[in-house]
Order: C-alpha cells, then sequence, then structure tokens
C-alpha cells in the first residue's frame, strides 16, 4: 500500500471523526464557529502528528523489547497527556503568537479520544514510522476538513428555520449523522 | 515477576517523562511578571466584567501595567483596593466613598403623566417619545433601566421614580451610563444635603410640571452661610466641597427641592468644664448663636444653631460637641 494511499484512506475514506468516531467531543464542542474549529484542528494536526511519532517509538523500543504490549492504552495514554504539556510550555517560550493562538486548545486536546485512538490503530495496522507519520497527518487533516465544515454548516444552521425541537444540540447531531453518511461516499474511492 | 517488570516500566517511562516536564518547565519557563499574579489573587475572582475587562485575569494584568487603577475593581470594595494597593505600593486613594443618586424625586404623587405610556418597559425607549411619558422633560422615566442593570441590586424604581441604596451602591458608574435623561450623579456618601431636580425651566414652568422641582429662585444661594450652593442654569447646585451639611438651604427652599433630613440635624453644645472663653467660635458661627463674654462660659442658642459644625472644627479646646 502506497503512501499516499494510506493518507486519502485516513483523510477520507476512514475519516476519524465521521467512520471512526473518534474525536467527536471536539467535534461537537468546538464546532460553533468556522475559526475556533480551524485553530482547534490545526493544534490538533499538531499534537497528532508529535503524539503518533512518540507513541510509536515508545512501543518500539519500551515495550515490544519487554513484552508489555498489553500496557499499551495506559502507556500511551501517559505519552500524550506529558507531551502535551511539553509542547505547552516549549510554544509558551519559543512562539507566544502561536501560543495564545492555540490558547485553550491545547490542554483540551489531552483528552481527545482521537490522539490515542490514533497511536493505537498505528501500531494495530503494523505500520513502520514513516507510514505512522503520513497517517497521523492524514488522520488529523481529515479530523480538521471534518471540524472546519461541520462549524460552517452550523454556522448556517443558526440562521436556518429550524423546526423547535430540534433547535440546538439535536439538529447539530442530525447534522453530523448526515455528514458521516456523505463521507460514507469516499468508501468507492478506489486507490 | 510479569508484574514488577510492568510496574518498573511504567514507572520508569512515568519518572522519564516527569524528569523532562520538570526540566522542560525550567528551560521554557516564561517570566511572568509576580506582581500579575499577586494581584490577581487579591482579585474576588468572580470573573465578572463590571471593571470593563474581560475577566480578572485581564484586569491583573491592566493594574499590573499601570493601565488601570488599583481601584478598578468595583466589586472587591476597600479590602480588595488596599490588598493591591500593598503589592502596588501606591498608597491608597481612599478617597471619599460615593455613591450614585438620581436628581429627581418628581414621583407619581408629585408630577403628572403628558400620556399612557405602553410601551417597553425601557427609559430609552420611552424616552424617543415625546421625551418620556413625565409631565417634566428632565424628570426619572422610572422605567427601570437603570435598576436592570445595577449589578449590585442597588437602585429600584419606587413609584415612578429610582431610589439608589447609598449601603449596595459601589459607585461603579453603570446606570450613570445608562439613563437617557443623564440625572444620576455620583454624590459623596456622607451628603445629607442634596438637590434632588435636574429641571432647568424657571419658575412656573417648574411648578406646572412637577411640586418639588427647583425653580431657580436663589434663594437657597443668598441663604447659604458657606457660599456653597450656586443656581446656575436655573437649576441649584451644591459644592460638596464647601457644603458643611447645615441644612439651611433646605429649610430655606420653597418648593422642598433640596432633600435634607432635618430630624437628624445636629446641635453644638459647649462643654462648661473645658471652655475657657476664648470667643473664637463665636466669631466663626455663621449665624451669630453662640455668645459669651471673654474667658467667660460661651453657650449657644439651639434655636438658631445650624449644625454646620464650623465652631466644633475651630475650638481650640475640644470643648465643643455636636449631637
Amino acid at each position: 500500500m502506497g503512501l499516499f494511499s494510506i493518507f486519502m484512506g485516513a483523510a477520507l475514506v476512514n475519516n476519524y471523526v465521521l467512520s471512526k468516531f473518534l474525536g467527536i467531543c471536539p467535534f461537537l464542542g468546538v464546532s460553533k464557529k468556522v475559526d475556533t474549529s480551524l485553530g482547534m484542528g490545526i493544534a490538533v494536526t499538531f499534537v497528532m502528528t508529535l503524539a503518533s511519532i512518540i507513541t510509536y517509538l515508545v512501543q518500539v523500543a519500551v515495550l515490544e523489547r519487554l513484552g508489555l504490549q498489553y500496557l499499551q492504552t495506559i502507556a500511551f495514554i501517559l505519552v500524550i497527556a506529558a507531551l502535551v504539556q511539553f509542547v505547552e510550555m516549549f510554544l509558551k517560550k519559543s512562539s507566544p503568537s502561536l501560543y495564545e493562538a492555540l490558547g485553550v486548545y491545547l490542554p483540551l486536546i489531552t483528552t481527545n479520544c482521537a490522539v490515542l485512538g490514533l497511536a493505537i490503530i498505528n501500531i494495530q495496522e503494523g505500520y513502520n514510522l514513516l507510514e505512522t507519520i503520513v497517517n497521523s497527518l492524514g488522520a488529523a487533516i481529515g479530523f480538521t476538513v471534518a471540524i472546519v465544515l461541520f462549524a460552517g454548516i452550523r454556522e448556517r444552521l443558526e440562521t436556518a428555520d429550524v423546526p423547535e425541537a430540534l433547535k440546538g444540540f439535536p439538529i447539530a447531531l442530525i447534522t453530523a449523522g448526515l455528514m458521516s453518511i456523505a463521507f460514507l461516499g469516499f468508501s468507492g474511492l478506489s486507490l | 515477576m510479569n508484574v514488577l517488570k510492568a510496574v518498573g516500566a511504567l514507572g520508569a517511562l512515568g519518572l522519564a517523562f516527569g524528569v523532562i516536564l520538570a526540566f522542560a518547565s525550567k528551560v521554557f519557563h516564561v517570566v511572568v511578571d509576580p506582581k500579575i499574579t499577586q494581584v490577581r489573587e487579591a482579585l474576588p475572582g468572580a470573573n465578572c466584567g463590571a471593571c470593563g475587562l474581560p475577566g480578572c485575569d485581564a484586569l491583573a494584568k491592566a493594574i499590573a501595567a499601570g493601565d488601570a487603577p488599583i481601584t478598578a475593581c468595583p466589586v472587591g470594595g476597600a479590602s480588595t483596593v488596599e490588598a493591591i494597593s500593598k503589592i502596588m505600593g501606591i498608597e491608597a486613594y481612599a478617597g471619599e466613598k460615593m455613591v450614585a443618586r438620581v436628581l429627581c424625586k418628581g414621583n407619581y404623587d408629585r408630577t403628572n403623566k403628558k400620556y399612557i405610556y405602553q410601551g417597553i418597559m425601557d427609559c430609552k425607549a420611552s424616552a424617543m417619545i415625546q421625551g418620556g411619558d413625565k409631565a417634566c422633560e428632565y424628570g426619572c422615566l422610572g422605567n427601570g433601566s437603570c435598576q436592570a442593570v445595577c449589578p449590585f441590586d442597588a437602585i429600584h424604581v419606587v413609584n415612578g421614580v429610582a431610589v439608589v441604596d447609598p449601603e449596595k451602591c459601589t459607585a461603579c458608574g453603570k446606570c450613570i451610563v445608562e439613563c437617557p435623561k443623564h440625572i444620576i450623579e455620583l454624590v459623596p456618601y456622607k451628603q445629607q444635603v442634596v438637590v434632588d431636580c435636574s429641571n432647568h425651566l424657571f419658575g412656573k414652568a417648574v411648578k406646572d410640571d412637577c411640586k418639588v422641582g427647583c425653580i431657580g429662585c436663589k434663594i437657597c444661594e443668598k441663604a447659604c452661610p458657606f457660599d456653597a450652593i450656586h443656581v446656575v442654569d436655573n437649576i441649584a447646585r451644591i459644592d460638596y466641597e464647601k457644603c458643611t451639611n447645615c441644612m439651611v438651604c433646605a429649610e430655606k427652599c420653597p418648593t422642598k427641592a433640596i432633600t435634607a433630613l432635618l430630624e437628624d440635624r445636629k446641635k453644638a453644645y459647649i462643654l462648661p468644664d473645658k471652655c475657657i472663653g476664648c470667643t473664637i467660635c463665636a466669631k466663626n458661627c455663621p449665624v451669630q448663636c453662640i455668645s459669651g463674654e471673654l474667658k467667660q462660659l460661651h453657650v449657644v442658642d439651639e434655636e438658631h444653631c445650624i449644625g454646620c459644625g464650623v465652631c466644633y472644627e475651630k475650638c481650640p479646646k475640644d470643648a465643643i460637641i455636636m449631637k
């Protein structure tokens, strides 16, 4: 399987939000405005790529060597939490403007299940390091595309004539479901 | 054995990350002005936005940078100001406590309505229609916009006129901005005599609209022993710096537009055992109600004493008390 097909597969066909249903909570929570959802998408892209590299190294260098694969979940959570903290400190020092731009989203990502899910899937699929990086980049961009599209729709829904009972969250969930069905169309993509 | 290996590996991982993070927090330490942190701790932390900035963090930053006064937080009160003044090394300008005051007392018993207003209960809305439904075009509209905007529940509309509760008022100024008639002002908390009228018309024109309006007759101006009240643009205004709360103006005011609690008026009283008969009090009394010979005990004519407190302040022997 070529790198391109891994990338497209992660971004569109097996979109992490809309077909694997990972990272639903930021998807619903931070999608009221296109600007903020874009910020969240960029922050997720940043952390996902870094986290998958580090978790891959931890998996190969520590867990597999010691035969401790069953500790994968808890070890990865530890890695991701520490990594996000580290990234936050690093950004605050080296790039205050980026830190301000990402703002509150950075710590929020610690609890984003898409990051953990991606790290585990990378191992399950048996990717090597390069494939891991491409896959996580694809997944992260897929997440960004999904959340920005969703936010765009929700912005328009604000002014739409929605039935009383469906106003607010219910219509958002229906929209997410319809988007998910739409993304199902990509499964016909032959790569 | 397996358990030990798992515990060891995870523990080592955790320790490694801990060390890296601890190290990183030193290396990537961003120097934050310690004043910001301290000021932030001194603030109430309610993030109410009454200061006009988004949250206490923003205010702490502004105070530390000197962009906001240390009294900027209207919620914290005196204790907060004191704490911040210690941190910032600025002497707290304790100042006089000020409170908002609605300069109108034309309630529905004292003034008439031009028409029946049936629109939304908002002063700005009703002011658009012929300046509101009150006969007096300068008066309080009584729709309670100030009441709605007050964060401290300190202003309430009573019978068509907003009244401030001086105990609750923090002088945040929100009602002053809100009032479309611009009749709310900050007045010293201790001030007992206030001209509660904002009508700039003269004489009969005022009387037709309101029973308690200031008609601009200047009787108060002539009666004031301290040159503290002046009629400008047909309305009496008190200079709170000069006013001694003697209440002479309120007594003389023909329409009772000047509010004062005459029952609470104090009288000077000379303590016989302390008075040395220096005559300073008698010389300074604006109404000449103190009499007595040199080196003799002086007496106050309580009938005529206005309770201005000038003799009390001038007496070198602290022989005069106000009660």
